[in-house]
């Protein structure tokens, strides 16, 4: 069976299949680095489980920003194993144990592309490595 | 009926996905395996389709011609509804294909007391139409950030753009909001105007079923129930990279995602959804309306056959056509 109109169409098909297969073809093979968070060196545990860290620690952050910016509760947290932390804060509460945000925070957000706006308010302390 | 046996279809969709990952353990089977067959069929399907399209010969002009045509020259030519150029083809084509501009035209008709007929614009399906394309179209592409090892920034601009008022966390995207809304207008549209409930049919509530349900697991997974994104993003990089790979624990609503979208792209040759590339073939818009210019010539004629003009059939007959005493025109 004859085709028609193929020099119109192919270039389509060719197209339609780059762009497809983008992933594939801007990968080349190439997976990337997995992310390895550097773990705290003066604590075991968080203030809640890590499986719930791991997927929701934006949540619990979202809610001590909301407390501490519009309601001023700085009160005290627990965490699971009962350790009292002072007080809800990012810089001097979980940066006290998770000191580095390049090798913490960063590691997951730059793989995962998500750019959290912490250092839009908070002045970010400066790294030197 | 016909609205009914869709919807139990997709709910089976998803019970499949969430027994086989939860009681048989078949993460393997529906993160690795279905995803690439369903993209291989995808692809591949796509292609074959159009393929078997560009089979079909197209010999006549036939597009739609709704304005004046090319004519004389005081008569001022309508070049985008009645294109007798490339170019004028070529910018119907995109109005088209990226503004549906033929359904912009929609209009709906009534019958009030009298009786009488009235017509009146009608731009809902119009516009929930592109919202319900555009917002899918961010979606997928947004979801590219997952498949690639190092994201490229025209993604990160896409992000920051979609999640511009940064509610909550993780920051809310407006195209999905859009996309529930606009997908859920489509569904009422069939399901509430008489007309078109009448000729609805199965296989157009299933594809509408099953993308909210990929809309709403996708939802649920960021903003309810959360997953670990990190293990999602291995799995999918290595997918592309051709080295999958299931590490840590992934939330089952993961799976039925994965398991739909599956679906949707296995479902996608075989279906009407196939007007993505079809609206690039449709020969009533993608043809120039010039048959007073050029002469176009049926591809299946057979060569043996000459051209037979009136004067070499009156020579071939003249004898017999005196003969009964038909006029001729060359004595």
């Amino acid at each position: 069976m004859p085709m028609y109109d193929m020099n119109k169409i192919l270039p389509g098909l060719i197209i339609f299949a780059g762009l497809m297969t983008f992933p594939i073809w801007y990968n080349s093979g190439n997976a990337g680095a997995v992310p390895k968070p550097e773990k705290p060196t003066n604590a075991k545990e968080c203030v809640r489980p890590t499986d719930y860290m791991r997927t929701s620690h934006m949540v619990l952050l979202n809610e001590y920003r909301d407390a501490v910016v519009r309601d001023g509760e700085r009160g005290a947290i627990k965490d699971a194993g009962g350790v009292e932390y002072d007080e809800k804060s990012l810089m001097l509460g979980c940066m006290k144990c998770h000191v580095s945000a390049k090798k913490f925070c960063d590691e997951c957000h730059t793989y995962a592309a998500v750019k959290p706006y912490c250092w839009e308010c908070h002045i970010q302390p400066k790294e030197t490595n | 009926m016909r609205v009914l046996y869709p919807f139990i279809a997709v709910l089976a969709l998803v019970a499949i996905a969430f027994l086989g990952v939860k009681v048989a353990g078949l993460q393997y089977l529906f993160g690795v395996v279905f995803p690439y067959l369903a993209f291989a069929m995808f692809v591949g399907g796509f292609i074959a389709k159009v393929l078997g399209w560009a089979k079909s010969p197209v010999p006549f002009r036939i597009p739609t011609t709704c304005g004046q045509a090319n004519s004389l020259k005081f008569i001022e030519q309508n070049k985008l509804d009645c294109p007798s150029t490339f170019w004028g083809v070529t910018g119907r084509m995109l109005l088209e294909v990226f503004l549906f501009r033929s359904l912009f035209r929609n209009t709906k008709a009534e019958i009030h007391d009298g009786p009488k007929l009235v017509y009146g614009s009608s731009k809902y399906l119009w516009l929930f139409g592109l919202l319900f394309h555009y917002s899918f179209l961010v979606i997928v592409i947004r979801h590219m950030r997952l498949f690639v090892g190092h994201v490229p920034g025209f993604l990160h601009t896409l992000e920051a753009g979609d999640a511009l008022f940064q509610v909550g966390a993780p920051l809310l995207y407006q195209s999905d909001i859009i996309f529930v809304l606009a997908a859920t207008f489509l569904f009422l549209r069939r399901l509430i105007n008489a007309n078109v409930r009448y000729i609805s049919l199965p296989a157009d509530y299933f594809p509408l079923f099953l993308i909210l349900a990929i809309g709403i697991t996708g939802i649920l997974m960021r903003y309810v129930l959360r997953v670990d994104v990190v293990n999602i993003k291995q799995l999918a990089v290595g997918l592309a990279t051709f080295s999958p790979v299931i590490h840590g624990e992934i939330g089952t609503v993961f799976f039925i995602h994965v398991f739909l979208v599956c679906t949707l792209m296995a479902y996608f040759p075989f279906s009407k959804l196939m007007h993505m590339g079809g609206v690039w073939m449709s020969p009533t818009r993608n043809m120039a309306n010039n048959s007073r210019m050029v002469r176009h010539i049926n591809p299946w004629n057979d060569p043996n056959i000459k051209p037979h003009s009136y004067a070499d059939y009156e020579d071939e007959f003249r004898e017999f056509m005196t003969g009964a005493n038909i006029p001729v025109e060359k004595e």
